[in-house]
């Protein structure tokens, strides 16, 4: 194959001919050496150099036509029939297998094949190979593990402007979807754009979410029906909790509903809803229009609106079906008794403890008597009989707690989420005074947490909207072997500590009752002497302030005046 | 050919055998107890797993050969037994 170029130019463009003449040569440069020359240079000696005495060969590279490949598989409809037998005639394959029938190898070879195929029958009748036959050794081989959680996945929120996801739902059957809810909890910076939608993801797929529900206003929080998983109750910062396929219907609480739970019963139909205008309301999802019943948190039980505290979280425990606890804004919890006959009645006590709104309420899915709250820097552990304070508490965070929550198999350990993006893993068999394990899931603040039924998954939901999936260490996650017995043992423990605290303070209150009331005067005294001795706390305690304060300030004074002299002895130096 | 017969019906004797198939190298069902489709369809495709399952083995060290193919499944076990010009399947539901 000739390979050709032509060049072309037109004969316009050429210029006058070339006329060629000879001439003899002409020395133009003659450069003689300069051994002057050579002293600027060095013999090196000895000389490395390489040879390779090989055939000469070069590299070139190309890039063939791509061409697609494709996996398939085939369908074999009939075997591999020699030429001449058609597969389609039945004579003609009987006689073909009549054939190999009869051939000498055949006989053999399946004669062999057979005992052997035989032996290996015999022994999958006698006994089963593939029984597991050391299950319980593998459970313990797995305390050593250090604790740990990795992310698995993270749900973003697909809008532009990003809303805080404030409550995450698991999907109570397959556990495979998760619901968010989200809104903004500051309610004034709502703007008109802000899209109003809450989605539902398939964990396996984090990029674009299952399900889109769309409410009417935002969604502050949701949960799933446990027996029928394609209902979901919703509670809006309009005031309206609605169950999703929904209808609109007249609003029943008056400020935004924090929390909302399905109730066991027959028709899985029931449901109540707590708000911060201090109602809580149940709900009969098959009848809207109203609430069947209404209660008001007012401390003086006397079903007083305007006294009302405003309920921020909901426990309801199924095995105790007529009482239910309320996490109010103002720090307190109140446990209540549905079947009370009056509404005095109904509120049965309060338990105070917190300084700020209590964002979790739940009950220790093992001892329903003992219930984690959360709120403020702290996480506490109740238990139902002490009143005064609670059991156990986590030191004071450097940062707000949002959520918390119990894992639902192991009955030592809990969940807690803060401002400032971390989720804490708490056991408090095994450490009491930090948390277990302490994870920085996102920058920004983290407003919601939800572990799967398995205890295995947990969902933190922040606030721009990211819902990150985590799973947990298996050591986490599986009951140890002792791990009841301690834990009842240790809220025993507690439990009867606080009671002998009550029980001490209680008595020095009927000392202090009796001492006075056998002198009046004294007690005058002494009232005026507590008072005296607050204010004068109070202007220690100013003094010493300022005292430091002070100290401070000339120690920083007198280094300005160290560098200063340092400056001054430098520049006379220079 | 009457002990090939006695050793099958032997085999199909055993506890828990729902089918027996012999197969040729060509992948052609030369004795079947199952149904035409059935058949046709068991010897496509474990001829084809054969062939991948030897070639593994042979793989790996070449002085290995494979002697025995077990599937186990949730429904049942296909035992396999292959040699150089046929293969015998056998499809059995193990007892528990």
């Amino acid at each position: 194959m000739e390979i050709v170029y032509v060049y072309t130019k037109r004969r316009s463009e050429f210029g006058r001919q070339c006329n060629f003449s000879d001439r003899p040569a002409e020395l133009h440069v003659d450069i003689l050496p300069d051994p002057s020359l050579a002293a600027n240079f060095i013999e090196r000696d000895p000389c490395d150099v390489p040879l390779q005495c090989s055939q000469e060969m070069s590299e070139h590279e190309v890039n063939t036509e791509r061409y697609e490949s494709e996996s398939r598989g085939i369908n074999h409809a009939e075997g591999g029939w020699p030429k001449d037998v058609n597969p389609q005639e039945m004579e003609q394959t009987i006689r073909y297998r009549k054939k190999v029938e009869k051939d000498e190898n055949y006989v053999n070879t399946i004669m062999q094949l057979g005992s052997h195929m035989e032996h290996c029958i015999k022994q999958n009748n006698a006994i089963d190979i593939y029984q597991e036959y050391f299950e319980e050794d593998e459970e313990m081989e797995e305390c050593e593990e250090q604790p740990s959680a990795k992310t698995i996945n993270i749900f973003r929120d697909p809008n532009e402007i990003k809303r805080t996801a404030t409550s995450l739902s698991w999907h109570p059957d397959a556990s495979r979807k998760l619901a968010v809810a989200y809104s903004t909890l500051e309610f004034q910076r709502a703007t008109p754009d802000m899209s109003l939608d809450s989605y539902i993801w398939d964990i396996e797929n984090p990029n674009k979410p299952d399900m889109t529900v769309k409410p009417v206003s935002p969604l502050v929080c949701l949960e799933y029906n446990p027996k029928d998983s394609h209902i979901l109750r919703t509670g809006t910062p309009a005031k309206e909790a609605s169950p999703w396929r929904c209808q609109l219907f007249e609003h029943s609480h008056r400020d935004p509903v924090f929390k909302v739970i399905w109730l066991q019963s027959k028709t899985g139909t029931d449901a109540f809803s707590a708000s911060t205008d201090g109602q809580v309301l149940w709900w009969d999802i098959r009848k809207l229009s109203e609430p069947t019943e209404r209660l008001v948190l007012d401390p003086s039980r006397k079903g007083n609106l305007d006294n009302a505290l405003g309920a921020i979280s909901l426990e309801f425990e199924t095995t105790m079906p007529t009482k239910f606890m309320v996490g109010t804004e103002q720090g307190l919890v109140v446990s209540c008794n549905r079947k009370a006959k009056t509404p005095a009645e109904k509120i049965v006590c309060t338990y105070s403890g917190h300084h700020g709104p209590i964002y979790a309420l739940q009950r220790n899915p093992f001892f329903p008597k003992n219930f984690l709250t959360v709120a403020d820097w702290t996480a506490r552990i109740w238990s139902e009989d002490i009143k005064e304070s609670s059991i156990m508490w986590t030191k004071y965070h450097m940062a707000y707690l949002t959520d918390g929550c119990w894992s639902p198999v192991r009955p030592s350990v809990f969940f807690t989420v803060k401002m400032d993006g971390t989720l804490d893993v708490w056991d408090f068999l095994f450490k009491q005074n930090d948390p277990t394990l302490s994870l920085k899931v996102c920058d920004e603040a983290l407003y919601s947490l939800k572990v799967q039924d398995n205890g295995r998954f947990l969902a933190c939901g922040s606030q721009l909207g990211t819902a990150t999936l985590l799973e947990i260490s298996p050591g986490l996650c599986f009951l140890q072997k002792n791990e009841k017995a301690l834990a009842t043992a240790m809220f025993e423990r507690e439990t009867k500590r606080e009671k002998i605290l009550e029980a001490r303070q209680r008595e020095m209150r009927l000392k202090e009752r009796s001492r006075s009331e056998q002198s009046k005067e004294e007690e005058s005294k002494e009232a005026h002497g507590a008072e005296e001795s607050a204010e004068e706390l109070t202007i220690q305690a100013e003094k010493e302030f300022f005292d430091i304060v002070d100290g401070e300030l000339k120690k920083r004074e007198k280094e300005e005046e160290k560098c200063k002299e340092k400056d001054v002895c430098e520049e006379k130096d220079g | 050919m009457a002990e090939v017969e006695e050793t099958l019906k032997r085999i199909q004797g055993q506890k828990g055998v729902q089918g027996i198939i012999i197969v040729n190298s060509e992948g052609i069902p030369i004795k079947t107890t199952l149904d035409n489709s059935s058949t046709v369809q068991y010897a496509g495709l474990i001829h084809q797993l054969m062939m991948k399952a030897r070639s593994t083995v042979r793989d790996i060290d070449p002085q290995n050969d494979l002697t025995f193919l077990r599937i186990r499944s949730k429904k049942n076990e296909i035992m396999i037994a292959p040699d150089k010009d046929y293969f015998l399947i056998v499809i059995q539901n193990p007892t528990d």
